[in-house]
């Protein structure tokens, strides 16, 4: 096969991970604000159903999540699944996998809030949501954004697991052409498209990073 | 009518009783500064007055409106209840109070941490509330300070941003909690300075403070507490003239 014919493969292969990628974040990480809410529930059945959540989502290969999220309405429930199901499965086991450690950073950068914060906005006479959203959630933003780096390149990469349900992502198209050239060729090609990838992540996070400190 | 009122008030911590039973009132245009040793309530006292803390026991009332109170149930027991959060929010808006640490708001230049209250909270316009808040930074000298971030100021500074931020929304009574306890000596002079100033505009003020000197010149009334109760209150000149060896050994400490 000829290297451009490999490339243009590959790279539609790469608009596949990098949607995967962006519908990810954009579901993850609101609905990890929302898990870290339960998971710091004074409602104790709350915390404990979103405990064993996180449990089984940090505790669990991806990989299986995503067989699990792919074949279980055919399989258990017995629905007629579409081809496209096979995308949208891919999109929701990844949202509710990388929510569940949203939720735990979320927790952190809210936890380390010192209670001075609150108590100023609540002396100023602002409601629990002025507060949280003006007051707190930015300053907490700020704080996690190391950590929430460090998942979303962690993400660039497990975009490749969606091969397990033969979503045709960039790896899984690697190792396709790879069997048929009986070629590494393909797979190192994809290594780079990964990397660069993340290149590009780790500077638009630096970006946001530096924009945010005009305070400290 | 009593600008604040609090009626036998309690408080514990786990079996630790801080609280015994405190009764003061203020009346407008009073200041009224709190001394004593650490641990004897004062702090506490300060965070039950405005509701930062849940009082166990007795009364707390603003201009005559409840906000705590104690009701006897239908199986003859006690309890403290709180009027609704509506009206609490409504009794809240008599006071502000200044933290002995600040806690301005990190990402909000100074003019930002001065308006916001003001515009989200009382839906003050924003062009007045920014009029307001310059008159502020005038007054306490700051006004080169508009568009800077609290980590770019001093600890004196930024507890008069502090000050302005609590003076915005025209509270009519402002609490501080040990206003100067966490600045260096060179710099309690400035915030002092500002709350004399807003005690001859008659700025009625609760002040807990370790500064006896300030103490006897600004306050109406000075206010003895230890093991949670009042054990003496009175004028300046009472006060540092008292009998009461607690009180004399205590003041003795301070000036030396």
């Amino acid at each position: 096969m000829e290297l451009t014919m490999m490339l243009q493969q590959l790279f539609e292969g790469m608009l596949v991970s990098v949607e995967i990628f962006l519908l990810t974040l954009l579901f993850s990480l609101p609905l990890g604000l929302l898990v870290s809410f339960g998971r710091m529930s004074k409602n104790p059945v709350v915390c404990f159903i979103i405990k064993i959540y996180i449990a089984v989502m940090r505790g669990t290969p991806l990989m299986l999540q995503l067989i699990v999220v792919y074949f279980a309405p055919s399989h258990i429930f017995g629905m007629k699944i579409s081809q496209s199901y096979r995308f949208i499965a891919t999109i929701i086991a990844f949202s509710i996998n990388y929510a569940a450690y949203f939720a735990e950073i979320y927790r952190a950068g809210i936890e380390s809030m010192p209670v001075g914060q609150y108590e100023a906005a609540k002396v100023l006479g602002f409601n629990r949501f002025q507060t949280f959203f003006k007051i707190i959630l930015p300053q907490v933003i700020k704080r996690i954004l190391p950590p929430v780096t460090n998942e979303t390149i962690t993400l660039v990469k497990d975009t490749s697991l969606a091969f397990a349900i033969a979503v045709t992502e960039m790896f899984t198209i690697a190792k396709q052409i790879s069997a048929k050239e009986a070629s590494v060729m393909p797979l190192m090609v994809a290594g780079i498209f990964y990397f660069i990838f993340n290149y590009v992540v780790a500077f638009i996070m630096e970006r946001i990073e530096k924009r945010l400190s005009y305070y400290k | 009518m009593n600008l604040l009122e609090i009626r036998s008030m309690k408080k514990t911590f786990d079996d630790l009783e801080v609280i015994r039973d405190i009764s003061l009132s203020v009346e407008q245009g009073e200041v009224v500064s709190i001394i004593g040793p650490s641990g004897s309530g004062k702090s506490t006292l300060l965070r039950c007055a405005t509701m930062l803390e849940e009082m166990d026991g007795g009364e707390l009332s603003y201009l005559g409106q409840k906000a705590a109170w104690e009701e006897t149930g239908k199986d003859g027991k006690t309890r403290l209840v709180y009027a609704p959060k509506k009206e609490l929010r409504k009794i809240c808006r008599n006071f502000g109070l200044v933290f002995q640490n600040f806690h301005l708001f990190p990402h909000y230049t100074v003019l930002k941490n001065i308006i916001d209250a003001p515009v989200s909270v009382d839906k003050v316009p924003k062009k007045e509330a920014v009029k307001r808040a310059e008159d502020l930074l005038a007054k306490l000298g700051l006004s080169d300070k508009r568009d800077a971030y609290p980590y770019q100021l001093s600890g004196g500074q930024q507890q008069r941003v502090s000050i302005a931020r609590a003076l915005a929304l025209q509270p009519k009574l402002l609490f501080f909690d040990e206003p100067t306890s966490a600045l260096d000596p060179e710099l309690t002079g400035e915030v002092l300075k500002v709350i004399k100033e807003l005690a001859k505009e008659h700025m009625t003020m609760i002040i807990v403070t370790h500064e006896m000197q300030f103490a006897k010149e600004v306050s109406d009334r000075i206010v003895f507490m230890e093991g949670g109760v009042i054990v003496e209150q009175g004028t300046p000149e009472e006060i540092f003239a008292s009998g009461n060896v607690r009180v004399r050994e205590f003041i003795g400490k301070f000036t030396g």
